[in-house]
C-alpha cells in the first residue's frame, strides 16, 4: 500500500475517533484552563505554519514567487471584509495571471 | 422552517469548497479515489487539506497523520458540546459523531431552542457532508483536466482558504502571537529539518504560550 492510503486512511480513522470520543467524554475533563487555552492555540499554530510552508516553500526551500501575490490578494480581500468565495477566487485568480505572466 | 432552509444553505456555501479540495488533492498528486475516501471517511476540511500539504511537500505519512489528527482535535471539543444538546446512544451517536465539525456546531448552538439546535446539527451536518463529497468529486475531476495547477491559481487555494479560517481568530491578541510566532518559526527550520516537521513542531508554541 502506498504511504498516500495509509495516511488517508490512518488519519480517517483517527479523527473519527477524536470526534466520537468528545460524544463519550464528560464535559469537566477538558474544563481545566490551561488545557482549554492550549487545545484553543493548537489550529491557530498548524494553520499558521501551514500558510507559512504552502505560500513561501517550494520543496522545504525558502521561496518568494507568484504565490505572495495571491496571499496578499486574500489578507487585503479579507481585511475589507469581503466573502469567503472572493477571498479564495480572486486569491487563486491573482496568483496564476502572475504565474503567467513570469512564464 | 427557517432553520432546515438556513441550515442547508450553510451546507451548500460550505460544500461547495469541497470543489477546492477535490482540485488541491489532484494538484498535490493525490488520486481522485484518495481524494473521495477523505472526503467521505475523515471529513474534516482542515485535516483534509493538511494531509495533502504536508505529503505533497514531501513530508512523511506519520507527519502527516499527527497535524492532521491534531487539526481534527477541536472536533473532540464540539462533540462534547454537542452531546449535552443531542443527548444521544448508540448508532445514532456514532452518526452525529461523524457530522460533528465547525458548521454543524457553529449553526447549531446559535439557535435559541433545544429542538431547533438539534434540527440545525442535523441538518448543517449533513447538508456539508452532502454537497461536499460532490463538490470533491467535481474538483477532483475538473482538476484531472487541468495540466499545469499552479496556471489556475491552485496552489494558493489551501493557503488563502486558511488564512480565511486564520483572520478573524487572530484579534485575540495571544492568537495572533501564537500565529506569528508559528508562521516565522516553521519558515526558519525549514531548510534544516525533514518536511511535515516545521509544522507540527509548533504545538510548542502553543502549549509554551497557552501555558499561563
Amino acid at each position: 500500500m502506498s504511504s498516500k492510503w495509509i495516511a488517508v486512511i490512518a488519519t480517517s480513522l483517527l479523527c473519527y475517533a477524536i470526534k466520537f470520543l468528545g460524544h463519550t467524554i464528560p464535559e469537566s475533563w477538558l474544563a481545566r484552563p490551561r488545557v482549554q487555552r492550549i487545545t484553543n492555540l493548537i489550529p491557530i499554530v498548524l494553520l499558521s505554519a501551514l500558510v507559512a510552508m504552502q505560500a513561501f516553500t517550494t520543496k522545504t526551500k525558502f521561496e518568494v514567487d507568484h504565490r505572495l501575490a495571491g496571499i496578499t490578494v486574500a489578507i487585503v480581500a479579507l481585511s475589507a471584509k469581503l466573502p469567503f468565495p472572493v477571498v479564495v477566487v480572486g486569491a487563486m485568480a491573482v496568483s496564476a495571471i502572475v504565474y503567467r505572466l513570469k512564464v | 422552517m427557517s432553520v432546515k432552509r438556513d441550515s442547508l444553505s450553510v451546507g451548500l456555501a460550505v460544500g461547495a469548497a469541497g470543489a477546492a479540495f477535490g482540485a488541491v488533492a489532484i494538484a498535490g498528486h493525490f488520486t481522485v479515489a484518495q481524494a473521495c475516501v477523505l472526503s467521505l471517511v475523515l471529513f474534516s476540511g482542515a485535516s483534509q487539506f493538511s494531509l495533502v500539504a504536508v505529503m505533497s511537500s514531501g513530508g512523511s505519512a506519520l507527519s502527516a497523520i499527527i497535524t492532521g489528527a491534531f487539526l481534527g482535535g477541536r472536533n473532540g471539543l464540539y462533540g462534547v458540546r454537542m452531546a449535552q444538546i443531542l443527548k444521544l446512544k448508540g448508532a445514532k451517536r456514532a452518526l452525529a459523531a461523524q457530522i460533528t465539525i465547525d458548521e454543524s456546531t457553529g449553526v447549531s448552538i446559535a439557535q435559541k431552542t433545544l429542538a431547533d439546535q438539534r434540527t440545525a446539527f442535523w441538518y448543517t451536518g449533513f447538508g456539508v457532508f452532502f454537497f461536499w463529497n460532490v463538490f470533491t468529486l467535481i474538483g477532483a475531476l475538473g482538476a484531472k483536466s487541468i495540466g499545469d495547477t499552479s496556471a489556475w491559481g491552485l496552489d494558493v487555494a489551501s493557503p488563502a482558504i486558511f488564512c480565511a479560517v486564520l483572520f478573524p481568530r487572530l484579534k485575540e491578541r495571544k492568537l495572533l502571537i501564537a500565529g506569528a510566532l508559528a508562521f516565522v518559526w516553521a519558515l526558519s527550520i525549514t531548510e534544516f529539518v525533514p518536511a511535515g516537521v516545521p509544522i507540527i513542531s509548533t504545538v510548542f508554541i502553543a502549549a509554551i504560550v497557552g501555558w499561563n
